[in-house]
């Protein structure tokens, strides 16, 4: 019995055993699910199995447990404001940080950029981020260090360079030593030890939007061979 | 009665200066919206589906533009029309809207840069030839659409992005030659002596002046030729200095006067134009 809409079955065969994991993109109503974002559909057959919607997007929508890089934008009393590309600010404890009490304050200023995650994050309420996990250390949280460019792309690059194993940045790294921070909200970080090598760093990753893995192997070896 | 009109408009993707493509848009979709035909005899108003009239368009006395400049170093540096990164690091903003008929229909300004009369004349006339060649592209791509529709060609949004194609994250690659950045950045490098490392310690020149920090260079800077005159006789002056001051004999002096002479590249961070220091010739006597 088709309603309005056509009703697609997800998996031609038996119905999937045990739970299945519905990501971005897919919502549950009622019996079934209903998609919210254009893209390609993906499934991973491991556990329940997860199906999820493959999309291209550059806006973010703050999501709880992403780590993100924030811009601070303003200091109010003892919460911080940051910008992370939202639709809201973004607010961070300053007793949020590795080994910050009352007394001993974090040296964060109006500019500065900060990897945190988010704690807090849904339509209703204004996303709130800690530099923590949930033992209270720090893993690489906090406040970024001087210098360094940063410069936004798209999300789905982002997962792209999140993958285990990612080629770019592992050919990247053969051509200069550099620092890297990488934002879920499409936001990237980079330092290397010249302003010059930063800048190619950065206009490499950009141009990573839309090139092919052949012609980023040849943008590199012009740039290694000289 | 009257008609009500509302104008939405979605932004896909920007890479900054987005008053201007908005304003752009809003105006096209204004002066190519077509309303329903009405007649009104009396009281009786007969409004006419499409297909009964030709809907009409709306009556658009002028199309005002919005061109807007970015202003950097205090008014120094002017750029129209700009991207993501240098609207992120502009000191100030000007937007002026004016129709072909050079009319300011809107002028607005805003960040903390103190404009001079002669450069807010100068923008306005930047605008009159900008909007002149952006009001005839409009016109052009106006009068494509009827004609297209005329001879019952396809049209319309889905027509205007090329299929099979990726543009959507598409930048026309500046051309940047990188074959010999080594050979050049090596040439600077070997010309220029590394920069100091930041001593703290002040020097003293007279009791009661003091100075810190001078003599470290930013490798973040490209120098122009002003800026190098300037540096130039900032060197010469504070060299003098740096000689007639006894007292810093240490390889604080030393290294602050080999990174001088001879330095091709210095960014000068220092707001003031001349350095003086007060009283140099005394002080070997008086700290002595």
């Amino acid at each position: 019995e088709d309603a309005e809409g056509e009703r697609l079955r997800l998996s031609a065969g038996a119905a999937p055993q045990g739970r299945l994991l519905c990501g971005p993109g897919l919502r549950r109503s009622g019996a079934g699910l209903l998609v919210t974002t254009c893209g390609l559909l993906r499934h991973r057959p491991g556990g329940g199995g997860a199906f999820w919607v493959d999309s291209q997007q550059k806006r973010y929508v703050p999501v709880k447990g992403d780590h993100v890089i924030g811009i601070v934008t303003a200091k109010a009393g003892d919460v911080f404001r940051l910008d992370v590309g939202g639709s809201e600010p973004a607010s961070l404890s300053y007793l949020a940080f590795e080994g910050a009490t009352k007394r001993n304050r974090p040296n964060v200023q109006v500019g500065d950029l900060i990897y945190g995650q988010f704690v807090v994050a849904n339509k209703d309420m204004e996303p709130e981020m800690v530099c923590i996990d949930s033992s209270g250390k720090s893993s690489g949280m906090g406040i970024i260090g001087q210098d360094g460019f940063l410069f936004k792309v798209s999300l789905g690059l982002i997962r792209k360079l999140l993958a285990p194993k990612c080629e770019i940045i592992q050919e990247l790294s053969q051509l200069y030593p550099f620092e890297l921070v990488i934002g879920m909200n499409g936001r990237i970080w980079v330092k290397a030890k010249t302003v010059q090598q930063t800048l190619i760093i950065v206009n490499i990753l950009e141009a990573c939007e839309y090139m092919t893995a052949e012609q980023r192997k040849q943008a590199l070896a012009k740039l290694s061979g000289n | 009665q009257v008609w009500q009109i509302r104008l939405d408009m979605h932004l896909l993707n920007h890479d900054g200066n987005i008053t201007d493509a908005a304003s752009i848009a809003g105006i096209v979709a204004l002066c190519h919206f077509r309303r329903p035909d009405v007649s009104v005899q009396g009281e009786e108003v007969t409004v006419y589906t499409p297909e009964e009239r030709d809907p009409v368009p709306l009556s658009i006395h002028h199309m005002p533009i919005c061109v807007s400049f970015a202003f950097f170093h205090q008014g120094t540096y002017l750029l129209v029309d700009p991207t993501e990164r240098e609207e992120r690091v502009m000191d100030g903003l000007l937007v002026i809207a004016m129709n072909k008929h050079h009319e300011i229909c809107t002028i607005q300004s805003s960040g903390v840069v103190m404009l001079l009369q002669d450069q807010i004349l100068r923008c306005s006339k930047i605008t009159a030839v900008k909007v002149a060649e952006i009001t005839e592209l409009i016109q052009k791509a106006l009068e494509n659409d009827q004609k297209a529709r005329k001879e019952g060609r396809k049209f319309g949004f889905a027509e205007s992005i090329p299929n099979q194609r990726i543009t959507a994250f598409k930048m026309e690659s500046a051309a940047v030659d990188t074959n010999d950045v080594e050979e050049q950045a090596g040439e600077i490098i070997a010309k220029a002596d590394p920069p100091s490392e930041i001593f703290a310690t002040p020097v003293l020149h007279t009791p009661g002046t003091a100075q810190i920090g001078e003599g470290v260079e930013s490798s973040w800077g490209d120098l122009e030729e002003s800026e190098k005159e300037e540096a130039v006789e900032e060197e010469g002056e504070s060299e003098a200095a740096a000689f007639e001051c006894e007292k810093v004999e240490t390889e604080d002096t030393s290294t602050l006067r080999e990174t001088k002479t001879g330095e091709p590249i210095v960014l000068s961070d220092s707001e003031e134009e001349e350095v003086v220091i007060l009283e140099p010739q005394e002080l070997p006597r008086k700290t002595r």
